[in-house]
């Protein structure tokens, strides 16, 4: 789950790490008053999205009058933002954050991610903040200093004192730094945090540290334990499609193809779409029906391939373990009914009570065309659909 | 012999009386799997499915000498669960729950470890082999006891790789779904190895998908250790950057992770890969000539 930058600088804020003065507000005019009431004679104004990318599309500004500050909001406040992040429809907005503005010596990296394969937290710091951290990662990996946290004794001050002698910080900002580090480190652990950046961390013109950005993503499975982060959760960042899904517990991913897929399964529903495009079609979506699948949420499933409009043919691939192929059939004839299906749908069943479910479907008179395998039914489907692409 | 699981295995069901645990363990029982009974506190003293169960792991190592433990119980008590397995003296813990934390299982991970446990999962479909044991949520009927060792990240694809070379007559010595999950208890260089080692596989089937850099290890740990045939999947091709497909673990982010890369590395490695799901059993047949 991400957290919108507002959200996680009141984080930051109570673990204690540097952040500017800022207001998050939902109207123009809450925006000219934060502005007065932050005080100076400059501010930073950003639109709330969760995308980064922000800059480079005019989400962020540099203000100096009321006019500015107006301009900006009428602009932004109840429209999309497109950034290089996010598809052609770009994020809604919201929320517009304003801050204090604050003179910039120069720009650090500060980030941490879980990493699988020595199975740590792990810190990333670099003295090139500001940039596309992975390109630097790419380009310069040795400009990455890195820091893994122990899972028993958690983040130490001298990790974050070897941090910030590798970046060249002065004795100050060494303190400062390690404060940073250890308030990040420990608000990853007790949030059960995925992911976390800082960029940039920047040091002021004064010589001090500040968190002028924040990316923070929770840990989906972990959110039963933090009411506090679900009651910050921002449906309206979501793709509306997925949060319906979401709410069958269906996984459903839009795409931009034309052939919908409803497969049992996630690592399968990769394969199906795999399969599809080496057919030479293009999947319109992933969709896991789940392990526990009823006939009521295959039936909604359907409702949900359906209801993108580019979608002019319906694969459904089941491989049945604990889901039965029959009750599945129930449930496409279920939501035929229900809908009306008019675009040709291939049923490819194989597994559990796969003969009695091709038998619901042949008795029943929809247009169904059954595949005999993964590749038949890939092969079929294509072909419904209009041919390769 | 076969790897981790046999008929000798004697399995307790963590969650037993749950909806979960009882329809999982009635197939297990009806496979064949020598169940001895289940753990759910509170209950101890009970019979459940015609066994034993038992208000502690402890209790029931005690009474039935089991060795292994399958865990169905909700996320948020499988650490605990995990936890129980380990100071018990279990040997190998399957835990098909899906949607634990991912912090959680750092911590589980290293306790395994420093005990000696072999922890499969969580997030996934389980443990068989065919004729003898079945721990987990698999279809029993689709397998074949035969000579291909499956090792896979997803379930409904392992059942694939399974149907596969159960058509082609090949059959499976040992079936491991790992999971799904950024932090899996076994990794594919675990069950790699153990399959090296086991004189009644004689090919292996490695199924992966995008996100994370487990198949690129893999394919490093195959290349220097694995003389057997090993034939290869990746799914997630067409799967675009950032959006996480299903598994927790199944994202490309910052350009790493994606199937191309999986796929090059597995070829440098000697392993014959296979783009198309639908031919898995055919490129078997090319990588051992049989």
């Amino acid at each position: 789950m991400n957290l919108h930058e507002y959200q996680g600088k009141a984080l930051f804020r109570e673990y204690g790490l540097p952040v500017s003065t800022g207001v998050a507000c939902d109207t123009k005019e809450e925006v000219l008053a934060a502005a007065k009431k932050i005080g100076g004679d400059a501010w930073v104004i950003k639109a709330q999205v969760h995308a980064g990318g922000r800059g480079k599309a005019g989400g962020v500004k540099l203000v100096k009058t009321e006019t500015e500050i107006r301009e900006f909001c009428d602009r932004h406040i109840g429209t999309r933002l497109v950034t290089y992040q996010t598809d052609a429809n770009g994020q809604p907005v919201s929320k517009i954050l304003i801050e204090a503005c604050v003179g910039i010596a120069s720009e650090l990296y500060l980030g941490a991610v879980i990493d699988r394969s020595t199975r740590r937290i792990v810190f990333m710091a670099s003295t090139e903040g500001g940039v596309e951290i992975e390109k630097v990662a790419q380009e310069t990996p040795e400009k990455i200093l890195k820091a893994a946290i122990d899972p028993l004794v958690g983040p130490q001050p001298n990790q974050g004192r070897q941090l910030a002698f590798k970046l060249g910080l002065d004795p100050v900002q060494i303190k400062q730094f390690t404060q940073v580090f250890l308030g990040l480190a420990n608000l990853f652990e007790d949030k059960d945090v995925s992911l976390i950046e800082v960029n940039p961390l920047v040091i002021t013109e004064d010589g001090d540290l500040l968190c002028l950005d924040a990316k923070v993503v929770i840990d989906s499975n972990a959110i039963y334990r933090h009411a506090d982060l679900l009651a910050m959760r921002d449906p309206s960042q979501e793709d509306e499609r997925e949060a319906i899904a979401a709410k069958w517990d269906l996984n459903y991913v839009a795409l931009d193809g034309n052939i919908g897929c409803m497969v049992n399964g996630a690592g399968l529903a990769m394969g199906t779409m795999d399969t599809v495009k080496l057919y030479g079609g293009a999947p319109a979506n992933f969709l896991d029906v789940g392990g526990g699948a009823t006939k009521e949420r295959v039936a909604e499933a359907f409702k949900l391939i359906l209801s993108d409009s580019n979608v002019n043919a319906v694969l459904v691939n089941i491989f049945g373990g604990i889901v039965r192929c029959d009750m599945i059939a129930e449930g496409i004839i279920g939501a035929v009914e229900e809908v009306g299906v008019e675009v040709p749908v291939v049923v490819r069943l194989e597994g559990t009570n796969a003969d009695k479910g091709a038998e619901i479907l042949d008795q029943s008179d929809l247009n169904i065309i059954a595949g005999s395998s993964l590749g038949d039914a890939a092969k079929k489907v294509v072909a419904a659909a209009g041919g390769g692409s | 012999m076969s790897i981790l699981i046999d008929k000798h295995t004697r399995v307790i069901c963590q969650g037993f009386t749950g909806k979960n645990g009882t329809f999982h363990s009635e197939q297990a029982i009806a496979y064949g799997t020598q169940m001895v009974g289940g753990v759910t506190p509170g209950k101890g003293g009970t019979e459940h499915l015609g066994l034993p169960v038992f208000d502690t792991v402890a209790d029931a190592v005690t009474a039935t000498g089991a060795d292994a433990s399958v865990i169905y119980v909700p996320a948020p008590f499988v650490m605990d669960s995990i936890m129980e397995a380990v100071g018990a003296g279990i040997r190998i813990i399957v835990c098909v729950t899906e949607g634990v934390p991912t912090l959680d299982m750092l911590k589980c991970k290293i306790a395994c470890d420093n005990a000696g446990v072999v922890l499969i999962g969580p997030n996934c479909p389980g443990v068989i082999t065919p004729d003898e044991c079945k721990i987990g949520i698999m279809p029993g009927h689709i397998h074949k006891k035969g000579r291909v060792g499956i090792v896979s990240r997803s379930g409904t694809l392992t059942y694939e790789a399974v149907k596969q070379t159960t058509d082609t007559g090949f059959g499976q010595s040992t079936c491991v779904g790992i999971g799904g999950d950024p932090i899996p208890g076994s990794n594919f260089i675990d069950i790699l190895a153990l399959f090296e080692e086991d004189p009644e596989t004689e090919a292996i089937v490695m199924i992966g998908e995008i996100g994370g850099t487990a198949e690129e290890e893999a394919a490093e740990f195959i290349k220097k250790h694995v003389t057997k045939p090993v034939v290869s999947y990746i799914a997630g091709a067409t799967a675009p950057p950032g959006k996480r497909m299903g598994h927790a673990g199944a994202i490309i982010s910052g350009g790493k992770g994606t199937a191309d890369e999986k796929f090059k590395a597995l070829e440098a490695a000697g392993v014959k890969v296979t783009r198309n799901l639908a031919e898995i059993g055919e490129t078997l047949k090319e990588a051992t000539g049989w």
